[in-house]
C-alpha cells in the first residue's frame, strides 16, 4: 500500500522529535552544570589542596653532619663533598649493559658492581643507587662529556663522611651507613623523625650511632614549585638547615695510635680512663676495622673478609669481650678484706703451693717448689700468691664477695656512652639459683678468688673499678665524649657528670693496696716491665686460663695451640706516689697473650710514658710473644703473672 | 600597501555570501571562537607556536563556513553520495596503507596527511538525509535497516583503526537522522536495550587501554599516577578553579604541566581552572544558544533533507561539547572528542566550520517551499 504524502503530518512528528531532542540537550546540559557544581563548590577545597600539593614539593635540605674530634682538637671524622655517579634502576633497561659501557669511560672495579648490586638488593626503594663513588675530577670531565649516552645515569656531588685515620679507634668511632629498614624503626622513636626526610645515612655503631641526634642537625626545607615532570619553577620558602653538633671526645687519639701499634697484631683490649672525671683517654679493641668502608656500603668480599676472620676485627673486645680477669681481681678481693675486717694487713696465710678442700687441690699455678710460705696481705698481690687468695675467698664466702665487688662496677653496666655493652657476670649463690636452679658449692667460691670461676667482666668493668680505686672510691661514670660543641656559636656542652657514687672506703685500706700494687711494679711480677720509670705505677698482672688444665699437667705455653693460650691482663695506674692524685687508670688485656708480666705491663708501661711524660715509643718491634717470652720467664720464676 | 590580491578578493566575496550568514550563530561561533583563542592561549603558553597556527585553522573554518552556506541545499543533497563514497573508499585505504600514530592506523598520507574519519563525521548525516530524503513521504522500515548499515559500514571501518571515539560520534551522526526520520520509538527502545545488554560483549571486544579508561572513570584513585592520571588531574583542575577561577594565565595545574593534553582533548581543563564556575557556566549557555540555534533552524526547515541535516548538526554539535565536557569532569569514559571551538586542530574546525556553514545554508533556503 502506498503511504500518501502527509507534509503536516510529517512536520508534526518531525517537531515532536525535535522536542524530545531539546530535552535531551536540556537534560545533559544541566546535568553537566550539576557536576560542575559538585567538582567547584562542594569539593573545591579539596581539590584546591590537592593542586597546591602537586604545584608545591618540599625538598628537605640535608644539614651537614657534626665533626668528631679528640680531647685535643684533632678531627677524626668530617665531611666532605664528592662526586657519585648513579645509576636510577628504573630509568635503565638493562644495568649490565649500562655499567658495562660506563666502565669504558671511568674505571668501575669488581667490588663497585658488588657493591652496587648489594645496594639494589637491600634497598629496593632508592630511586637512585651510587655505582662510582669519590670521582676525581677528571673521571668526572670524561663522563660529563658523554653523559647523552647514559639516560638514568647521574652525576652528583654529595657529602660524604670520612673518618681521616683510618682503623685507629674505629671501635669508638663506629661508623655510618645507609639507613635500613631497622633504621627506620629507631628514627620513629627519635624526638625529630622529620630530620630523617631526605636523610641517606644513620650511625650504625659507636658514637656515631649513640650521639646520632646530636651529630645529625636540623634537616631545613625548601618549598619549590614544580611541573608535573618534577622540574623546579622557582623558590616559594625556605628554611635553613642547622649543622649538627660536633663532638669532642675524652679520647687522645696519639694516645690511642700508640696503644693500637703495640698491640701489634695481637688481640685484645684496653681502656684507659682518667680517674677523676671518667674520661676515656684510650679505647682500644684490636684487631680494628676500616670504618671508611663501611660508609657507600661495604662490598659483600669486604664484608666476608670482616665478618669471617677468626681475629673478629668487627667485635668490641672492650666493651662486649666478657673474660675471667685472673689475678687482676686480687687488689680488689685484698680491699673487700680489710674493708670487711676479714684480714688485717698483717694477716699471715701459709702458702705450701697447694690448697686443699673438700677432697680437691687447688695449686698454685706457677710458684716456685713449696710455694711462697707464709704470706701476708702486702706480699699476696706483690707475687700474686694463688693460695693466699683461695683461702681468703673461702673466708668472705660468694656472697660477701659480691656485695662488695658490685659497687666497684664488677658484673655491672658501666653506662659508658656506647652501645650494646655487656653485662658478664658477677656471681652470687642467687646468681647461681636464678641461672642454673643449683645451690651454690663452696669449692666454686675458691677459683673466685683467683679471678676465674663463674667471674665473667668485659675490660672496661675492670678499667673503671681500677680508675674507682685510684680514684679513692668515687665513682664517676666512664664517657668516651668529653663535650658536645654547638659549630655555631662554639659553646660546649659537658657531658661529664659531676660525681657519680661514692663508696665508703677507708682511706689507709686504699693507701695500703696502693703501695702493694706500687711494690708490684717495683719489686714483683711489673718489675721488668716498669724497670728505670721516673715516676711511680700501681699495677697487677694477671694471667686468665682459656681452657682447663688438668691438675695433674703444668701449663707448658710452647705445647698449646695458640688460641688457647691464657690471656694476659694488667690493671695499672699512674702516679702513684703518696699524695699524688692518678691522672690515668687503664686494664688490658692480650687474648692468648700467655704471662700478664710478658705481653701485657709492657703496653701499659707505653702508655704512662707517653700520657705522663710525653715519651713516643720506638717504632714497634715484632710481636714479643713469639718464643721470646720462655727464657725471661724462667729467669724470673719470682714473678708470678 | 601589500594587501595581496586573495584579500582584495576576499572582500566582495564576503559581502555577497552576508545575506545567506545567520546572525545569531554566527554571534555565538564569534564569541566561541575569542574564548577558545584566549583559552589556547593560556594552554599554550609553552608551545607558542600553536596560537598562530590555531588562529589560521579558525580562518580556514570561516571561510569554509561562509562557502558552504552560500551553496544551495539541492548542491549539498547532489554531494551527498559522492562524499560518502569517496569517505568509504578512504577508510578502506587508511586500513591497508594508513600511517600509524601512536598504536592507531588513522592516517592517510596524500602529500598532506588527512583523517578520512573526520570526514564520515558529516558524510555519513549528509549521506543517510539523502536516502531518507529520497524516501520522502514512503519511508519504511526497511529504509531504517539500509540506513543502519549505512551507519556501521563507515562506524566498523573507523573502529578498526583502532579509534572508538571517532567510530561513536560518526555512529552517534548517523542515529540522529535516522531518530529524526522517525526511527520508531519501540525500535528505539530495542536499540538501547540491546546496547545496555552488549556492554559486556563490547568490553571483551575491547582494548586494555580502552577498558583502563572505563576502569579509570570508575575509580580514578585506583591509580593516581598511571592510568587515572588524566582524569585525576583535569578533576583538581577544574575542582581547584572554584566559583570565580585562578584567572586567565593563572592555572597552576595548566601551567605546571599537570593537564595532559591540555591543548587538546583536555583544554577544557584549563578554561575550567582559570575562568570557574561562572566561566563554565557561561561556556554551557553559549553552547546551548548554539545548538538551540541549530534546533530551530531544523524546526524552520523547508524540506525533509534539510531538516534532517540540520536536527542531526544540531545533535552533533550537543554531542561532541556534552561528551568532551563530560570526559574531561569524569563523568563519560576517556574518548578522543575535541571541544568544539575551543580544542587547538584544524581537522575539527574545518568540520565544525561546515557544519555551520550547512546550518546557515538550510535557514538562508529556509522559504523556498520546494526544490
Amino acid at each position: 500500500m502506498k503511504l500518501l504524502r502527509n507534509p503536516e503530518r510529517e512536520v508534526f512528528y518531525f517537531r515532536t522529535r525535535l522536542l524530545v531532542a531539546a530535552l535531551v540537550v536540556l537534560a545533559g546540559f544541566v546535568s553537566l552544570v550539576m557536576r560542575f557544581a559538585w567538582l567547584q563548590l562542594v569539593r573545591h577545597h579539596e581539590f584546591y589542596e590537592q593542586a597546591e600539593q602537586n604545584r608545591i614539593a618540599r625538598v628537605p635540605l640535608t644539614a651537614n653532619r657534626g665533626l668528631i674530634k679528640d680531647r685535643n682538637g684533632e678531627i677524626i671524622a668530617k665531611n666532605y663533598s664528592a662526586y657519585t655517579l648513579e645509576i636510577a634502576p628504573n630509568q635503565v633497561q638493562n644495568l649490565d649493559a649500562t655499567i658495562d659501557e660506563l666502565a669504558k669511560v671511568v674505571p668501575i672495579e669488581p667490588r663497585d658492581r658488588r657493591r652496587f648490586h648489594k645496594l639494589l638488593d637491600d634497598y629496593k626503594r632508592l630511586d637512585s643507587v651510587p655505582i662510582r663513588t669519590r670521582l676525581t675530577d677528571v673521571e668526572v670531565a670524561r663522563f660529563a662529556a658523554q653523559r647523552f649516552r647514559f639516560p638514568g645515569v647521574e652525576l652528583r656531588a654529595r657529602l660524604f663522611r670520612q673518618y681521616p685515620l683510618g682503623d685507629t679507634a674505629s671501635h669508638v668511632l663506629g661508623y655510618i651507613g645507609r639507613i635500613s629498614t631497622g633504621d627506620e624503626d629507631r628514627i620513629d622513636k627519635f624526638n625529630n623523625p622529620r630530620d630523617y626526610e631526605g636523610t641517606e645515612y644513620i650511625g650504625k655503631i659507636g658514637v656515631e650511632s649513640s650521639y646520632e641526634e646530636f651529630l645529625h642537625g636540623t634537616t631545613g626545607f625548601e618549598q619549590v614549585e614544580i611541573t608535573a615532570g618534577g622540574h623546579p619553577v622557582r623558590t616559594l620558602a625556605r628554611s635553613a638547615s642547622t649543622p649538627g653538633h660536633n663532638l669532642i671526645l675524652s679520647i687522645d687519639i696519639k694516645l690511642q695510635e700508640i696503644v693500637e701499634r703495640a698491640f701489634g697484631d695481637r688481640r685484645g683490649a684496653l681502656i684507659a680512663i682518667e680517674p677523676d672525671s671518667g674520661d676515656v683517654l684510650a679505647f682500644v679493641s684490636k684487631p680494628t676495622f676500616d670504618p671508611n668502608l663501611f660508609v657507600d656500603g661495604i662490598d659483600p668480599l669486604s664484608w666476608d673478609g670482616l665478618n669471617n676472620s677468626p681475629d673478629k676485627p668487627l667485635l668490641n673486645r672492650a666493651l662486649r669481650g666478657t673474660y675471667p680477669i685472673g689475678s687482676t681481681y686480687k687488689p680488689f678481693l685484698a680491699l673487700c678484706a680489710l674493708e670487711l675486717g676479714k684480714r688485717r694487713p698483717d694477716s699471715v696465710t701459709y702458702d705450701p703451693g697447694y690448697f686443699w678442700y673438700a677432697g680437691h687441690e687447688f695449686r698454685e699455678g706457677r710458684a716456685p717448689k713449696g710455694g711462697y710460705g707464709n704470706v701476708d696481705l702486702h706480699r699476696s698481690i706483690v707475687v700474686s700468691s694463688d693460695v693466699y687468695y683461695y683461702v681468703l675467698a673461702n673466708d668472705l664466702g660468694v656472697d660477701a664477695i659480691h656485695d662488695c665487688m658490685q659497687p666497684l662496677g664488677f658484673g655491672q653496666l658501666t653506662g659508658i656512652d656506647l652501645e650494646g655493652e655487656l653485662t658478664g657476670v658477677l656471681p652470687s649463690s642467687e646468681w647461681k639459683e636464678r641461672r642454673f636452679h643449683q645451690k651454690w658449692y663452696g669449692g666454686e667460691t675458691i677459683s673466685i678468688g683467683i679471678g676465674q670461676g663463674y667471674n665473667s667482666f668485659t675490660l672496661l668493668q675492670l678499667a673503671h673499678a681500677t680508675a674507682t680505686l685510684a680514684n679513692g672510691g668515687v665513682v664517676m661514670k666512664p664517657h668516651v665524649v668529653r663535650a658536645i660543641e654547638d659549630p655555631s656559636t662554639g659553646k660546649l656542652q659537658p657531658t661529664v657528670p659531676s660525681e657519680g657514687a661514692r663508696i665508703q672506703l677507708n682511706p689507709r685500706n686504699l693507701e695500703f693496696i696502693r703501695d702493694a700494687m706500687v711494690d708490684v711494679d717495683l719489686n714483683g711480677t711489673g718489675r721488668a716491665a716498669f724497670a728505670g720509670a721516673t715516676y711511680r705505677a700501681a699495677g697487677k698482672t694477671g694471667t686468665a686460663q682459656v681452657v682447663g688444665i688438668a691438675q695433674n699437667e703444668k701449663y707448658n705455653e710452647s705445647k698449646i695451640d695458640e688460641r688457647h693460650r691464657d690471656h694476659a691482663l694488667f690493671i695499672a695506674f699512674a702516679p702513684a706516689e703518696p699524695g699524688a692524685r692518678p691522672r690515668i687508670a687503664l686494664a688490658l688485656l692480650v687474648e692468648n697473650g700467655g704471662w700478664g708480666a710478658m705481653a701485657a705491663a709492657p703496653i701499659a708501661r707505653a702508655v704512662f710514658d707517653y700520657y705522663l711524660l710525653g715519651k713516643i715509643p720506638p717504632p714497634p718491634t715484632p710481636a714479643p710473644h713469639d718464643g721470646a717470652d720462655e727464657p725471661v720467664a724462667a729467669a724470673d720464676a719470682k714473678g708470678r703473672p | 600597501m601589500s594587501m595581496n590580491p586573495m584579500s582584495q578578493r576576499l572582500g566582495p566575496w564576503l559581502r555577497s555570501r552576508l545575506p545567506y550568514l545567520d546572525p545569531v550563530l554566527l554571534a555565538v561561533v564569534g564569541v566561541l571562537s575569542l574564548v577558545g583563542l584566549a583559552t589556547l592561549y593560556s594552554a599554550a603558553s609553552d608551545h607558542p607556536g600553536r596560537f598562530g597556527e590555531q588562529l589560521r585553522n579558525f580562518g580556514l573554518a570561516f571561510v569554509l563556513m561562509i562557502a558552504v552556506a552560500g551553496l544551495s541545499p539541492r548542491t549539498l543533497k547532489r554531494l551527498a553520495l559522492p562524499v560518502y563514497a569517496i569517505g568509504v573508499l578512504l577508510l578502506i585505504a587508511v586500513l591497508v596503507a594508513g600511517v600509524s600514530v601512536k598504536g592507531a592506523q588513522r592516517w592517510l598520507d596524500l602529500g598532506v596527511r588527512i583523517q578520512p574519519a573526520e570526514i564520515m563525521k558529516l558524510g555519513v548525516p549528509l549521506m543517510l538525509a539523502w536516502y531518507f530524503d529520497r524516501r520522502e513521504g514512503a519511508v519504511r522500515r526497511m529504509d531504517f535497516v539500509v540506513a543502519a548499515l549505512l551507519v556501521l559500514a563507515p562506524v566498523a571501518l573507523i573502529a578498526r583503526q583502532p579509534d572508538l571515539g571517532t567510530a561513536m560520534l560518526v555512529m552517534a551522526a548517523g542515529f540522529f537522522v535516522m531518530f529524526f526520520a522517525g526511527l520508531p520509538w519501540l525500535w528505539l527502545a530495542v536499540m538501547i536495550g540491546g546496547a545496555v545488554a552488549s556492554l559486556p560483549v563490547g568490553w571483551m571486544l575491547m582494548h586494555d587501554y580502552q577498558r583502563n579508561r572505563i576502569l579509570t572513570l570508575v575509580d580514578p584513585m585506583s591509580d593516581p599516577l598511571g592510568k587515572g592520571f588524566h582524569t585525576l588531574q583535569a578533576m583538581i583542575a577544574i575542582g581547584s578553579g572554584g566559583v570565580f577561577g585562578k584567572g586567565w594565565m593563572q592555572g597552576t595545574q595548566t601551567h605546571l604541566e599537570f593537564i595532559p593534553e591540555r591543548t587538546s582533548d583536555f583544554i577544557f581543563a584549563v578554561y575550567s581552572e582559570e575562568f570557574g564556575l561562572i566561566g563554565n557556566l557561561v561556556l554551557v549557555i553559549l553552547f546551548m544558544v548554539l545548538v538551540g540555534r541549530a534546533l530551530a533552524i531544523a524546526l524552520q526547515a523547508s524540506s525533509s533533507f534539510t531538516r534532517l541535516l540540520a536536527g542531526a548538526i544540531a545533535m552533533i554539535l550537543f554531542t561532541f561539547a556534552f561528551v568532551n565536557m563530560a570526559m574531561v569532569s569524569g563523568i563519560l569514559p576517556v574518548v578522543g572528542v575535541p571541544l568544539p571551538f575551543i580544542s587547538y586542530g584544524g581537522t575539527a574546525l574545518v568540520t565544525l566550520g561546515m557544519a555551520c556553514g550547512m546550518l546557515m545554508c538550510v535557514q538562508s533556503n529556509r522559504k523556498l517551499v520546494q526544490m
